[in-house]
């Protein structure tokens, strides 16, 4: 079988690799670019453990083709920090020990960052939906919850500053 | 507890350390690690329950592409590899030994399970080697399953050596006493239950990946394993892979356990065998197919339990007849999940001066079943705060007021209950009040009767737990079944600049330890928190370990290390006094420095240390180094306790059911980190919650699994569940040095039965069985 030769851009950095037609993104990142930090949970799009982003919109890594990256922007859990500096969701999900095994936690880190990118101002409510395509079977999603509306409290506050520098 | 460790010693809410590499995703979880020129196996399993293998034809799968081997469970047999070995062993109530059916790692002439498997393939690519295990032929000569728990003793023997398809018949208590008491009852409430049989589902598959060196012989094992040491043992002992000091198993971060990464599985043992046999390195990660085919389940018991009580409401006796589904092999802790850590929680907080027990373990062709969080305790749990519930309801009694009638007073301990265990402490009326008071009891009438008019149905459940934890007093195990003693290893080492590297034979996969006993031994020795290391999950690296389960790390693994500590300080003063020319009965140590009493001369930790790797003039009978190991054993389990209260509210319309407030309040004696512990009790809550609601595993009477995926099996999700309003109360461990008692498993412990109380309560009928469904809520809402 020959492979597919791809062009894409992954978390700001321009990316090549060959793939087999069936080969899954999730496998491409995992097994060939070794971004191991989007987790496989179950393959079949029901977990949410592998979530990323293609050109901004929410989708399971497990659930793309390799190959339809051509084109795209790709961001996973490895681009979330800008270098050392972590994201305020990050640092909110340490202060409210909102991860324990932590397998999970890539998944909901970049779902919760999709959600905030379009509503930075969601209600409790709002943040479990958004979070209903995410497994997590160590904490019970309460603290999660709490971290993200901590974290959007403090994009909120990052965005004021931007804002207001920018006058 | 001394100045500069108050923020991070014991009790503080410390951040984790282990998080940063989590949410940045570098953890190294087994599926994340990748040798040079590893290939990929693919396991063989039987589409049927129960069947003869006959001939299979590997012949067309080798000749295709990148396939490098096809090994069978022949093969296996052939290289003389044993039988997986349950380790506990129970005595039917005849005095004779329960029957433990052979289990190989891979089977060679009968499978007795969907998915059990039978060979492997190991091809370059995992796409090569799926597609060649469907291009495998075997003749399967179909038999007829045992599926239904109900009739499995009156049905066919699956294992020839084990008549009837039941392992044991096991009792405890005392049965005289006990029919007394029912005869001289003023009231007997009688329940039929079931608890519904539960899949783990850690959302990290197992996986393991191992590479065997032909210059040395050694395997390494990397593997998704709770006690890799443990393991390791049994590989080498009873499995006779390879021998012990040959075999190295790391499990490295691991993606939640539950209870399903204890056990020494089919799939690890084989990729290990295979790796030498082909002398390749070979990685096997599960799809979530066979997590939910192959991973050991939890619960599935049916039981009859009688409750006698006399006129004033007081309990006289307590009577107990349980099946319990084994599965189609016994698994490591399988023959003690629905015995030892079941039938000794009968008495739960309550003075019962008789209680008798029977339990039949069954086999059935479906996957083992063992320990899932709580195992056995849950169970137990779950027939006696039900049955208390229901008494409360037919006789009229508050059910709180029944339960203080009932419970057992805090000047009552040490507490003999009437099945084999000794409370040591603890103050259940502390936690009902503080529960009651967070839930506002009083304020309930008027929540239902606004419910009610606006058309919904509320109820409000209790759960006043126990549970046995810190498996295990080796004594007391040994002399309940256990094949060997539970203590906990631990090593404190100093290294020369005086940071601390700590080993433990507990594994964390989710649990915190690598900050829980940083604070431990960063407290103890008055080092800097971050100057403490705790490393685990090598056998490589620490010594020994029976691993992490039971609610035992802290309580056990945790006391070894505060023992280890304490030897380095008695080692430190000798050092000290050496160096200062001093007494050595006339040092002190506080807060991470040595002094001599009443005088002006002191050397800190770090100086000792230092003094104690490059000595120019020791003393003979001081040996240099500075770094101490202790095994731990426990005196007595620890009682963990408390009470969950549930309150629901059900649409009679779709017969969605809403938990809108869950309180627990829990005692676990002197808490290290109290915000790992409330995300401990969060996490078992769910898994709770989800037993009450949603999850159910299911085979049909092929013994095919029906809710083999995500579609069919209902995990809860983030808008399943409340907040949960979480606290505790504290009476100390009384027989361990950090007054511990574990907190891991009280949350799946308590809140199914809260839950369905408080379901029973709304709906005004006990007819409803776990996972109470919105569809059966609903049938009975419409008096289907
Ligand atoms: S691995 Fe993609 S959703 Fe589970
Ligand atoms: S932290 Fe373990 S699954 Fe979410």
């Amino acid at each position: 079988m020959s492979g597919i030769h791809v062009s894409t851009t992954i978390n700001g950095d321009p990316v090549e690799f060959v793939c087999q037609p069936g080969e899954t993104l999730l496998d491409v990142l995992r097994d060939r670019l070794r971004l191991t930090g989007s987790k496989d949970g179950c393959g079949t799009g029901d977990c949410g453990a592998c979530s990323v982003t293609v050109d901004g919109r929410l989708v399971c890594s497990c659930l793309v083709l390799g190959a339809e990256a051509e084109g795209r922007e790709v961001t996973t859990i490895e681009g979330l920090a800008d270098g050392e500096n972590l994201h305020p969701l990050q640092s909110k999900f340490i202060e409210h020990a909102a991860l324990q095994c932590g397998i999970c936690t890539p998944g909901f880190l970049v779902a919760a960052k999709a959600l905030l990118d379009r509503n930075s101002n969601p209600t409790e409510e709002e943040i479990r939906f958004a979070l209903a395509g995410n497994l997590c079977r160590c904490t019970g999603y309460d603290k999660i919850v709490r971290a993200v509306s901590a974290a959007a409290t403090e994009v909120r506050k990052q965005e004021g500053r931007k804002q207001r520098r920018s006058f | 507890m001394n100045d500069r460790n108050t923020d991070t010693g014991i009790g503080a809410a410390v951040l984790r350390k282990e998080d940063r590499r989590f949410i940045t995703g570098f953890g190294r979880y087994t599926d994340d690690i990748n040798e040079v020129g590893q290939c990929h196996a693919v396991f063989l399993r039987s589409p049927y329950a129960r069947a003869d293998i006959g001939e299979i034809d590997v012949s067309a799968p080798l000749e295709m592409d990148g396939v490098i081997a096809i090994l069978t469970g022949r093969d296996m047999a052939a290289d003389g590899l044993g039988d997986l070995p349950c380790g506990w062993s129970v005595k039917s109530k005849d005095g004779s030994d329960m029957i433990s059916a052979p289990h190989p790692p891979l089977a060679s002439e009968r499978v007795n399970y969907v998915g059990e498997p039978y060979g492997v393939v190991l091809a370059e690519t995992r796409q090569a080697a799926r597609d060649a295990a469907e291009a495998v032929a075997t003749d399967f000569g179909e038999l007829e399953a045992v599926v239904v728990l109900k009739t499995a003793t009156s049905s066919e023997a699956i294992h020839e050596a084990v008549p009837q398809n039941r392992c044991y018949l096991w009792e405890l208590g005392d049965e005289q006493a006990t029919d007394a008491a029912f005869q001289n009852a003023a009231h007997v409430v009688t329940l039929e239950l079931t608890n519904n049989r539960i899949i783990p589902n850690a959302i990290e598959p197992r996986a393991a990946l191992a590479t065997h060196n032909p210059a040395s012989d050694e395997i390494t094992l990397y593997t998704t394993s709770q006690n890799p040491h443990l393991a390791r043992l049994i590989l080498s002992a009873f499995v006779g892979l390879s021998p012990e000091h040959k075999l190295r198993l790391i499990a490295p971060d691991v993606g939640g356990g539950f209870g399903s990464k204890i056990f020494v599985y089919p799939e690890e043992t084989t990729v290990a065998w295979a790796a030498r046999r082909i002398a390749r390195p070979v990685k096997w990660a599960a799809d979530r197919s066979e997590s939910f085919l192959t991973d050991a389940h939890g619960r599935d018991h049916l039981s009859r339990v009688e409750l006698a009580l006399d006129a004033d409401g007081q309990f006289l006796g307590l009577r107990v007849r349980t099946t319990a589904n084994l599965g189609a092999y016994l698994s490591l802790f399988a023959a003690s999940v629905p015995t030892y850590l079941y039938g000794t929680l009968l008495a739960g907080q309550y003075r019962t001066p008789a209680i008798h027990v029977e339990v039949e373990g069954v086999y059935t062709n479906t996957v083992p079943v063992d320990a899932v969080r709580g195992a056995g305790r849950p169970e137990a749990t779950y027939v006696v705060e039900r049955i208390v519930e229901v008494a409360a309801r037919q006789l009229g009694i508050d059910p709180v007021e029944l339960r203080r009638r009932n419970m057992i007073q805090p000047d009552q301990f040490p507490y003999q209950t009437p099945v084999a265990l000794v409370y040591d402490t603890g103050n259940y009326q502390a936690s009902l009040d503080r529960a009651l008071d967070a839930i506002d009891y009083g304020g309930f009438p008027a929540r239902r009767a606004a419910s009610e008019a606006a058309g919904k149905k509320r109820g409000l459940g209790f759960a006043c737990y126990i549970e046995a934890c810190g498996l295990a007093p080796s004594q007391l195990a040994i002399s309940l079944g256990a094949g060997v003693g539970l203590y906990e290893s631990g090593e404190v080492r100093v290294n020369p600049t005086g940071s601390v590297t700590v080993f433990t034979g507990s594994h964390s996969h989710g649990q915190g330890h690598e900050t829980t006993f940083a604070q431990i031994v960063s407290d103890r020795l008055g080092v800097p928190f971050d100057d403490v290391e705790v490393v685990h999950g090598d056998t490589g690296r620490v010594e020994f370990g029976l691993g992490t389960y039971g609610s035992r790390s802290v309580a056990v693994g945790g006391s070894a290390l505060v023992v280890a500590a304490d030897k380095v300080i008695a080692k430190g003063k000798l050092i000290a006094a050496h160096m200062l020319k001093a007494d050595p009965a006339a040092i002190d140590f506080e807060s991470g420095e040595f002094s001599v009493r009443d005088s002006n001369q002191s050397l800190s930790f770090g100086e000792v240390a230092f003094a104690a790797y490059v000595p120019a003039d020791y003393p003979e009978d001081l040996e240099p180094g500075l770094s101490e190991k202790a095994f731990y054993d426990p005196e007595n389990f620890t009682f963990p306790a408390g009470t969950h209260i549930a309150e629901v509210e059900i649409d009679p319309q779709t017969g969605v059911t809403e938990v809108v407030a869950f309180v627990a309040v829990d005692d676990f004696g002197e808490v290290i980190n109290p915000m790992i512990v409330e995300g401990q009790v969060h996490g078992g809550i769910a898994q709770g919650i989800g037993q009450a609601l949603l999850e159910h595993g299911v085979y049909d009477d092929q013994g095919q699994l029906i809710t083999g995926s995500y579609m069919d099996y209902c995990m809860p999700r983030a808008d399943d569940l409340p907040d949960f309003d979480v606290d505790t109360t504290i009476t100390p461990c009384t027989h361990n040095p950090l007054g511990v008692k574990g907190c891991g498993e009280a949350g799946a412990i308590g809140s199914p039965a809260a839950v369905m109380n408080a379901i029973t309560d709304a709906l005004g009928t006990e007819e409803i069985t776990m996972p109470a469904t919105s569809e059966k809520v609903w049938r009975i809402c419409r008096g289907d």
